[in-house]
């Protein structure tokens, strides 16, 4: 595909924001160059700069920020035009789409309003030729039956499908270059798969170039014909996809695609003993209802699962969003009312009120998803690591307590003298440590893990990966690990469910349900996350059987 | 949407039922009554007025005669204005405050939202200083402040004005009283508005239509006011309520006969049923700005739906 005239030319930019702490300079210098109908990958960790690069291409920079050097499109410089011309060329011959489909489409409006905005801006048509084009768009990015999703509101889509809005509201111009940053990021496996093979398509039936910012390495792999690796807001290595997958240069790019997790876990040895088991736990939400407006609607996020957790066993719980994998988790940890029994050890918890359970909670600990919102901002990394021993050993002296927090915080790869200091002063990573820290301190028997990496980057995830199976090893853990991304819970569970709608649909050793998934579903799932090298340009090849 | 209106309108005749027997008991409980005053009536005078009105009788049966009355339109007579019926004075007076608030409101939201957008539209620039100023400054300047600085610059320096009275509904009357009365909700409102608006701004669909090239007026006016109307409407509704049943202030400074002042007056005189029927009135008005707020609401924003 590649070839042709650059049409888009990224010459020495530079992006600063003005921030409280004065100037910050975001990307420092980027040369990077599109050619006519070709894909290129901009990869980096989060903080590299590689979108803020197409944002200030695209003037679409914070107010804070600015951008100087030169973004020139067919011998034009972007970043000089007036705002008139400018919006002559955004969404019309350069557009883009982003990582958040939930957001990105104006609430207020129906779908088929907000997509004849850029028909009828760009090539005057009436209202009846831009309705017929719109609709003609929604079936191009196939929305099924597009006539009636024309009057539908965002609310009424799924992540997907407003992703799909999106594209055909930035294709509806037919335009040369494509940007989509991240597009794939927020939503579930299988419709990832789905979207990157739709844009595969409409490349191939439109011609225009793609130009793909992403951290995935997979999806770089599958989809770009060249790459640019970006970290800390500079261009470290440029290349052909092949190439660089094959001999990287750079160390950056040699430590990125290494990021990857990888090792197994062993399953415990037949003799360990279950400590935490549910049996048939049912968690009902009602929805609705109430005074003068009928009986509620119950939804059963959690529909009759049964499972064991043996000591030192890591059991990965597997789903796309909505799955009722959390709410699983929860429910074990009774923190929230479930139906079924639970035992920890041989104790039957499924009756035990909040007092009761008190002592109880230091065996089992949770650490969540969202390493910034789960932290006190207003607490000293000290203060939220020991906050568990106030309450579980309340006899401790305040000095005692300060050096089981430094312990703590040197067991997960933390500087003890930290522990002065506020969240907001560590990254992702450091507060996900904190937070492992602040189940770790309990010794706990039982940590259910609730997407703990998946806020994080690559190479911070797989340091997270190894701090918790040390941990394991260590102290003889057992952990509920709940996640969507199939590469981490592969190199981290021992036993794996599958989880759809509240039901377990396939279970069983890792190796088992990756290498012989039974199910159609568990089978789509695979298909969509680790065969990386299998689909290319739109072809999503079916998955032979692996020995 | 007509269910729920329906019901939204059944649910309120158990709320009024409640305001209406707390404040019947808790007027009643405020120490002195009707006809106690300072120059003082002899007690065969106070007895036999307290006998006219029904005030000897034992307190639940006033009330049930009073919720009688009340189901038939009648408030009773005024214990203080013994000329009126309370009915009579709200249909006199009520008009008068509905014109001066709505006015007022209606100034108050196309003023203080411009100011607002504007502000928002140049954040951190001059003229969103000079909003933010002149609107913290219109906040604190009380209205017994403003109105005579009117009366004194428009009406007295400059005659352009009347100081004060009704003139039987004369547009230059209005005018003095619905800018007090409006001022300091402008300054409200665009403060609410700015807020709003710089939110809405930021918001990734915002990005998404400055992406596909949309003109500055689609994209404000067209994807980020309306969002930013929310709080606007939440803000607006109670207001309306407050503005609509009359300002004491305004009402005496400017000599205006709204129903304003009656209710403190009707409650320093113990006039229960003046102080009934205030309530009454205020309570309908705010129920019935509650739910156009909720019908505006399902309006602006497709995903509120009542059914």
């Amino acid at each position: 595909m590649a070839g042709g005239d650059p049409i888009l030319a990224v010459r020495d930019l530079r992006v600063r924001f003005r921030t409280l702490d004065g100037v910050v300079e975001a990307v420092k210098g980027v040369n990077l160059q599109v050619n006519a109908g070709e894909t290129v990958a901009i990869v980096g960790e989060s903080g590299s700069g590689k979108s803020q690069t197409m944002m200030a291409a695209m003037s679409l920079l914070a107010s804070n920020g600015s951008a100087t050097g030169a973004v020139d499109y067919r011998g034009r410089n972007l970043l000089e035009l007036s705002k008139r011309e400018l919006n002559r060329i955004r969404g019309s011959r350069i557009s883009m789409i982003f990582q958040e489909p939930m957001t990105s489409l104006d609430p207020l409006y129906s779908i088929g309003s907000q997509l004849m905005e850029p028909i009828r801006r760009h090539r005057k048509l009436g209202a009846k030729e831009a309705r017929a084009e719109a609709i003609r768009l929604l079936d191009l990015v196939r929305i099924p039956d597009p006539q009636r999703r024309f009057k539908s509101y965002p609310y009424e889509l799924s992540g997907g499908q407003r992703q799909r809005v999106m594209i055909a509201m930035a294709l509806a111009n037919n335009p040369d270059i494509l940007i989509a940053d991240e597009p794939t990021t927020a939503l579930d496996v299988t419709v990832q798969a789905q979207i990157l093979t739709l844009l595969a398509e409409l490349q191939q039936k439109l011609g225009m170039a793609i130009v793909f910012i992403t951290h995935d390495l997979g999806i770089v792999r599958r989809f770009a014909d060249r790459v640019y690796v970006m970290r800390a807001g500079e261009v470290m290595e440029e290349g052909e996809t092949e190439q660089i997958f094959a001999e990287p240069r750079h160390s950056y790019t040699k430590m990125l695609l290494a990021a990857e997790p990888s090792g197994r876990k062993e399953p415990p040895p037949n003799g360990f003993p279950v400590i935490l088991e549910g049996r048939n736990v049912e968690v009902t939400f009602s929805i609705g209802g109430g005074f003068l407006s009928g009986p509620p609607m119950i939804l059963r996020a959690v529909d009759k699962v049964s499972l064991a957790l043996r000591q030192q066993q890591t059991i990965g719980i597997v789903g796309e969003s909505g799955s009722g994998k959390s709410t699983l988790g929860r429910a074990l940890l009774r923190l929230l009312p479930s139906e079924g029994v639970v035992w920890l050890g041989v104790k039957d918890i499924s009756k035990a009120d909040r007092e009761a359970m008190r002592p109880l909670r230091r065996q089992l600990q949770l650490v969540f998803q969202d390493p910034f919102g789960s932290l006190s901002p207003r607490m000293t990394v000290g203060q939220i690591v020991t906050e568990g021993l106030l309450v579980h050993e309340p006899a401790l002296s305040r000095a005692e307590r300060d050096r089981r927090a430094a312990e703590a915080l040197q067991e997960v790869g933390l500087d003890p003298a930290m522990r002065n200091r506020y969240p907001h002063e560590f990254s992702g990573g450091q507060r996900q440590r904190i937070a492992i820290a602040r189940a770790m301190i309990l010794k706990p028997r039982v940590v259910v893990l609730d997407e703990p990496t998946s806020a994080l980057d690559r190479s911070v995830q797989k340091q997270i990966v190894e701090l918790l199976r040390n941990l394991q090893s260590a102290y003889e853990l057992s952990y509920l690990f709940i996640s969507h991304d199939l590469a981490v819970v592969r190199a981290m569970a021992d036993y794996i469910i599958v989880m759809r709608q509240g039901r377990v649909v396939e279970q069983g050793l890792t190796d088992d349900i990756f290498d012989n998934p039974r199910e159609e579903y568990t089978r789509t799932l695979m298909a969509a996350a680790v065969d990386a090298k299998r689909f290319r340009l739109g072809k999503l090849e079916p998955v032979e059987q692996r020995k | 949407m007509l269910i729920f209106v329906v019901r939204r309108l059944l649910t309120a005749i158990p709320t009024l039922f409640v305001i209406i027997t707390l404040s019947f008991f808790l007027i009643r409980v405020a120490p002195g009554g009707p006809f106690n005053q300072e120059r003082g009536l002899s007690p065969e005078v106070k007895a036999n007025l307290e006998r006219a009105y029904g005030l000897d009788d034992p307190l639940w049966e006033q009330y049930l005669r009073y919720l009688g009355n009340l189901l038939k339109g009648d408030f009773g007579p005024s214990y203080n204005l013994p000329d009126f019926t309370v009915r009579e004075l709200f249909e006199k007076g009520l008009p008068v405050s509905i014109q001066i608030g709505t006015s007022a409101l209606i100034l108050a939201l196309i003023v203080g939202g411009t100011l607002g957008v504007i502000a928002a539209l140049n954040q951190n620039r001059t003229a969103d200083y000079a909003v933010i100023a002149t609107a913290a400054a219109g906040s604190t300047i009380p209205t017994f402040v403003i109105a005579p600085i009117i009366q004194l610059v428009f009406g007295l320096t400059w005659t352009l004005l009347p100081i004060g009275g009704w003139g039987g509904g004369a547009f230059v009357n209005k005018i003095g009283p619905v800018i007090t009365l409006s001022l300091p909700q402008i300054a409200i409102v665009a403060r609410l508005m700015r807020g709003s608006m710089i939110e809405s701004l930021r918001s990734h669909h915002i990005r998404t239509a400055r992406a596909l090239g949309l003109s500055e007026w689609s994209v404000v006016v067209r994807h980020a006011l309306r969002g930013a109307l929310l709080p606007i409407i939440s803000y607006a509704g109670p207001a309306a309520a407050a503005l609509l049943t009359g300002s004491i202030v305004v009402e005496t400074i400017f000599a205006i006969p709204g129903v304003g002042r009656y209710f403190v007056d009707a409650a320093l005189n113990r006039d229960y049923t003046l102080v009934m029927g205030t309530v009454v009135v205020i309570a309908i008005f705010t129920i019935l700005f509650n739910l156009a707020v909720d019908i505006l609401y399902a309006v602006v924003d497709p995903r509120v739906r009542y059914d």
